[in-house]
């Protein structure tokens, strides 16, 4: 039986019911990764073999005493190598943390495991998930499995083209402009950022904390029902972290929407967008109706000033979070130095990447004496009006249906060059981390090209389920 | 030369007396070996995040409320953004925008005369780690453990002029907070450190003169030292047709002069923004209800008290109060053995003396009231006499011993019968024929060396009255 | 309004962010911030002046921790990445 191409809710089932072993499972995608990853390089660490099958075993006489009842038990899952894992080197794909290991597994992983999912690796990453298509890492660039001679997005991009390329069944990526949603969306796979405060953010090292979710990166919105069941909850280490009571996201799964009030913002469609997108997510919404569901179209507003307030808000706070990368406790630390102030310098400017300078350095200039009421307050006002321009548009509909991104995948190489222009396809998924918003991407077609092309549901914060069950039942439709 | 005014403000941080640091669950003891009370949150470890604990903002309201400051019903924290290896985050979280308390004072009396020194706010934040200088390697040694104890910052409007003043206000802070338990207040140990701002302007006139930051002052004494020598330095600057640079100095005791901290590479701006990782505090009317029906009497109402009810004199209540630890044994004890002017005999004498000798201070005192209280109902029973009493209380001061026991297995019980007294006495007279003579002589001072041989031969536990008066009759 | 980016300001900026731009890398800080801040700028077109600023978007208070000793002697685990260690402690280049 061919495994890797299995759900993990799937593959979950198999093994609980005795006809796949965990070890099994283990095996075939340790295989695929060995195969796929000198072309992909979606990982950046995979575990050790022999460590994982006792793992495994391990699992398996958990599943076997009763013990493990999760429908997650046996399955192999990678995790974003910005959140930390206990023993394995957790690298954020940043020179200055190539050899970090941690002391302390993320709350996120550590729910994944006490359910009995297995951790087979850590997958690529933009450098400190800045980035919008997995080029900036230390560790190379990661390909999409559907051309690669494109990119796989970002920052999760490690993790969706995992997926994608059926190295494991699913992934947690980390979502703090689109990180989740636009990579899920360029590598044909379904991502989903909870409302903030859903997934406990202990171990998940920060780069935006205000604005950072940890989510699943998954084959379909079953599988990431399943995983956001299994790893939000209240955390006692994470003071963000919500006490919700409607956690049982996969109760959600449903496929009647007869009831649900979908709204498409107009401007997301007017331009930017490349004609295949627009196309193939109005047909979704054109499903939807068919479906039941109303759609309309309507004005959502501040739509061109979510980017700018996003960027200013996401560096300023990188700038602080990232300070701690100083060669004193963890990390690199440069060579030659003749006295404190040298090795801080030499340190950063050695050890992280172009990109990630290029943020803490504006985010230390928002925030310094004499412009932070002009960047950086600015920049909160105007999150707060964007804020409400969503409270609003959710008091009439129940999902915001729009595009993940503007266009297709773009080619390896082809981004980088041009920072702004890079920065300005963020234009449909920063909105849902300034907001606090749930939001899924997840297939809606192929271009013309054959690329895949991911449509992005929206709801209102603590409304998870309604996007859950959106998603679901348009894939159900679509399938 | 003009006459010049001193301006002064302080901010002084105090570590407060919570179990555990501010963010996280490492222990604030001291004592424990490098980095043996960190974890990921207070070493800043990546991912790590912080928890707020609620102790740290329950002090903070108490010492807001005894300084007359107004509680902010809502507060959060900011993060103030600097490199140092002291600092794991290269930020410390403080608050900036919207400090816990505002706009209060507390009073000080300085010569006579009272003043309302105004406190501008009060804010929480964390503290650093400690940094060592390791001489064989010639680098620094960072430990981790103080890193996140809980700090308040009671920063003040410039209402000072002069040490004294400075010092009055800090024994008055420090008395409050102690009063509270917020914090034991050492400033040699560093859990009260004042950073002294002073400037100076000619008398007379309103304009503030800019102002120095002084670190580093470990006692009352550096404190004063600092503030003349700073003083005179901003005074030299200034009649010599040069200006006063605003800056942070550091007092070097020893050498009895100050640094500027000044460097190219630490522009002073800490680019303060709200801490997203910590939702913001909001306080409710009940909270500070509860919170104030928990203050201790303060002092100035105790020491009233203590006047009225106990009849001590002022000056000694003063004294006992200070400290609301010597208070309350004070208060335990007198309620034990019914003496009050006894019990504060013995915490007014010999408790301050040995604490003098000791250079500890009233808090450190660990004897029970029990003890003391049985010790003076020993000695008012006669079952001691003074000089035995004071050789008990040594032993009770230094070990919390039981006098009862003690006394009863050393044996020192005074001897009060006539009859057991007579032989000694009356071989001292047979043993000291020339002192006899002498008294027989007229020489009524003799009997006071024959009373000295009686107790020396009884081991000190006679009673000298008893011994005296047989001395008398025999004679 | 708009903000003037010199070398004077990177290398400011550099200072508090402990980077060391020099060179060819200073003239692309510069000119990468240049476009960001002009781009920032574009908020200017909306008017903000009656709004609050948002720092958190989730309506939550009061999430405190008891005052009760959790954790034990990590040291070993702490310190297991520092760069540079003596005797139980991160050691730094000399600060006095």
């Amino acid at each position: 039986m061919l495994l890797t191409n299995k759900t993990a809710l799937e593959l979950g089932k198999l093994i609980r019911a005795g006809e796949v072993s965990c070890v099994e499972a283990v095996s075939e995608f340790l295989d695929v990764i060995k195969e796929k990853e000198p072309e992909i390089n979606a990982f950046i660490t995979v575990c050790e073999e022999q460590e994982l099958k006792k793992k495994a075993l391990e699992v398996q006489k958990g599943i076997k005493t009763g013990e493990l009842t999760s429908p997650l038990a046996g399955v192999p899952v990678a995790i974003k190598d910005n959140i930390c894992t206990k023993d394995v080197r957790t690298t954020c794909a940043s020179k200055i943390l190539a050899d970090f290991v941690p002391a302390y597994t993320a709350t996120a992983v550590r729910r994944l495991e006490e359910a009995g999912a297995i951790v087979i690796g850590k997958t690529n990453m933009d450098e400190f998930a800045m980035g919008s298509t997995t080029e900036t890492s230390f560790f190379g660039a990661v390909k999409n499995p559907h051309d690669i001679t494109r990119v796989p997005g970002g920052s999760s991009g490690g993790s969706a083209a995992a997926v994608a390329a059926c190295e494991v069944p699913a992934a947690l990526g980390s979502d703090t402009g689109g990180s989740i949603r636009q990579p899920a969306a360029y590598c044909g796979v379904t991502g989903m950022k909870p409302t903030y405060g859903t997934v406990s953010r202990y171990g998940l090292i920060a780069y935006g904390s205000s604005l950072d979710q940890i989510g699943p990166i998954a084959r379909d919105v079953a599988d990431c029902a399943a995983i956001l069941e299994t790893i939000s909850g209240k955390d006692k280490k994470d003071s963000t972290s919500l006490n919700r009571t409607d956690s049982d996201f996969t109760s959600a799964l449903k496929t009647d929407v007869s009831d649900l009030k979908i709204g498409i913002p107009s401007e997301y469609f007017e331009e930017g967008i490349e004609a295949d997108i627009k196309g193939n997510v109005l047909a979704a919404a054109e499903s939807f109706r068919a479906m039941g569901a109303r759609t309309e179209f309507f004005e959502l507003g501040l739509t061109k000033y979510a980017v700018p307030a996003y960027y200013i808000i996401a560096s300023a706070e990188a700038s602080s979070n990232l300070s701690r990368f100083d060669g004193v406790k963890y990390g690199y630390r440069t060579k030659d130095y003749k006295d404190l102030h040298q090795m801080y310098k030499k340190t950063r400017s050695e050890g992280f990447g172009a990109e990630v300078k290029r943020r803490i350095m504006l985010g230390t200039f928002v925030l310094s004496s004499g412009y932070y009421d002009a960047y950086y307050m600015k920049a909160l006002r105007t999150k707060a009006l964007i804020k409400q321009s969503f409270d609003k548009a959710f008091e009439k509909y129940d999902i915001i249906l729009g595009p993940a991104a503007p266009g297709p995948a773009p080619k390896l190489g082809s981004s980088l060059s041009d920072p702004l222009k890079m920065y300005l396809a963020d234009i449909y998924t920063v909105s849902a981390n300034l907001a606090g918003l749930p939001a899924v991407s997840l297939p809606c077609g192929k271009d013309s090209e054959g690329l895949p092309v991911g449509m992005m549901l929206t709801g209102n914060r603590f409304n998870d389920k309604a996007v859950i069950r959106a998603a679901y039942a348009y894939e159900q439709a679509r399938d | 030369m003009k006459n010049y005014e001193t301006v002064i403000g302080l901010e002084v941080h105090v570590e407060l007396a919570t179990k555990t640091k501010i963010f996280c669950g490492c222990s604030t003891s001291f004592g424990g070996d490098p980095n043996t009370h960190t974890c990921p949150v207070c070493t800043g470890m990546p991912g790590s995040l912080p928890v707020l604990n609620k102790k740290v903002v329950d002090h903070a309201i108490a010492v807001g409320l005894a300084a007359n400051c107004e509680i902010n019903r809502s507060c959060r924290f900011d993060r103030k953004n600097y490199f140092y290896p002291d600092n794991p985050q290269d930020y410390q979280i403080s608050q900036l925008y919207e400090p816990i308390c505002q706009n209060g004072h507390v009073d000080i009396d300085v010569d006579g005369k009272r003043k309302s020194i105004r406190i501008h706010e009060i804010h929480m934040e964390e503290d650093a780690g400690k940094l060592i200088h390791d001489e064989a390697e010639n680098m620094s040694l960072v430990d981790y453990n103080r890193a996140g104890v809980p700090l308040i910052e009671i920063v003040s409007e410039p209402d000072m002029r002069s040490a004294e003043e400075v010092i009055a206000y800090l024994q008055k802070l420090r008395t409050i907070i102690r009063y509270l338990g917020a914090s034991d207040c050492k400033l040699q140990e560093g859990s009260m450190r004042a950073d002294v701002n002073l400037s100076v302007r000619e008398a007379g006139t309103e304009k503030l003169g800019t102002r120095t930051e002084m670190k580093n002052l470990n006692s009352f004494k550096a404190i004063a030292r600092a503030i003349s020598n700073e003083r005179q330095r901003q005074i030299d600057i200034i009649e010599a047709g040069g200006r006063v640079i605003q800056e942070t100095r550091r007092w070097d005791d020893t050498k009895e002069e100050s640094f500027s901290m000044r460097s190219k590479e630490d522009a002073q701006d800490y680019r303060y923004f709200p801490d997203p990782d910590l939702p913001g505090i909001f306080i409710s009317r009940e909270w500070i209800d509860e919170i104030k029906a928990s203050e201790p009497e303060f002092k100035d109402e105790k020491k009233r008290r203590y006047v009225s009810q106990y009849g001590i004199p002022e000056e000694d209540a003063d004294i006992i109060t200070d400290s609301k630890h010597m208070a309350d044994i004070f208060e335990e004890t007198a309620r034990l053995c019914g003496q009050p002017k006894k019990a504060a005999n013995w915490l007014m004498v010999d408790t301050i003396r040995i604490l003098k000798e000791l250079s500890k201070e009233p808090e450190d005192i660990t004897f029970a009231p029990e003890n003391l209280a049985k010790l003076i109902k020993l000695t008012e029973a006669g079952t001691i006499n003074s000089s035995v009493a004071k050789e008990v209380f040594e032993k009770v001061f230094a070990d919390n011993i039981d006098p009862e026991k003690y006394v009863k297995e050393n044996g020192l019980a005074q001897e009060n019968d006539e009859s057991a007294l007579r032989e000694a006495v009356q071989k001292v007279i047979d043993d000291n024929p020339k002192s006899v003579a002498d008294y027989r002589g007229g020489k009524e001072k003799a009997i006071g060396f024959l009373v000295g041989q009686t107790m020396k031969a009884m081991q000190g536990k006679a009673n000298p009255g008893i011994v005296t008066g047989l001395l008398k009759e025999l004679l | 309004m708009a903000t003037k980016i010199d070398d004077d300001m990177i290398e400011y900026v550099s200072i508090l962010a402990k980077l060391e731009l020099e060179g060819e890398a200073r003239a692309q800080a510069r000119s990468d911030m240049e476009k960001m801040i002009e781009f920032a700028d574009m908020l200017n077109e909306i008017d903000t002046e009656d709004t609050d600023p948002a720092v958190q978007v989730i309506d939550m208070e009061n999430v405190f921790r008891d005052d009760t000793v959790t954790n034990g002697d990590n040291r070993e685990d702490m310190l297991a990445n520092a760069p540079a260690k003596k005797n139980g402690q991160y050691m730094v280049p000399r600060t006095f």
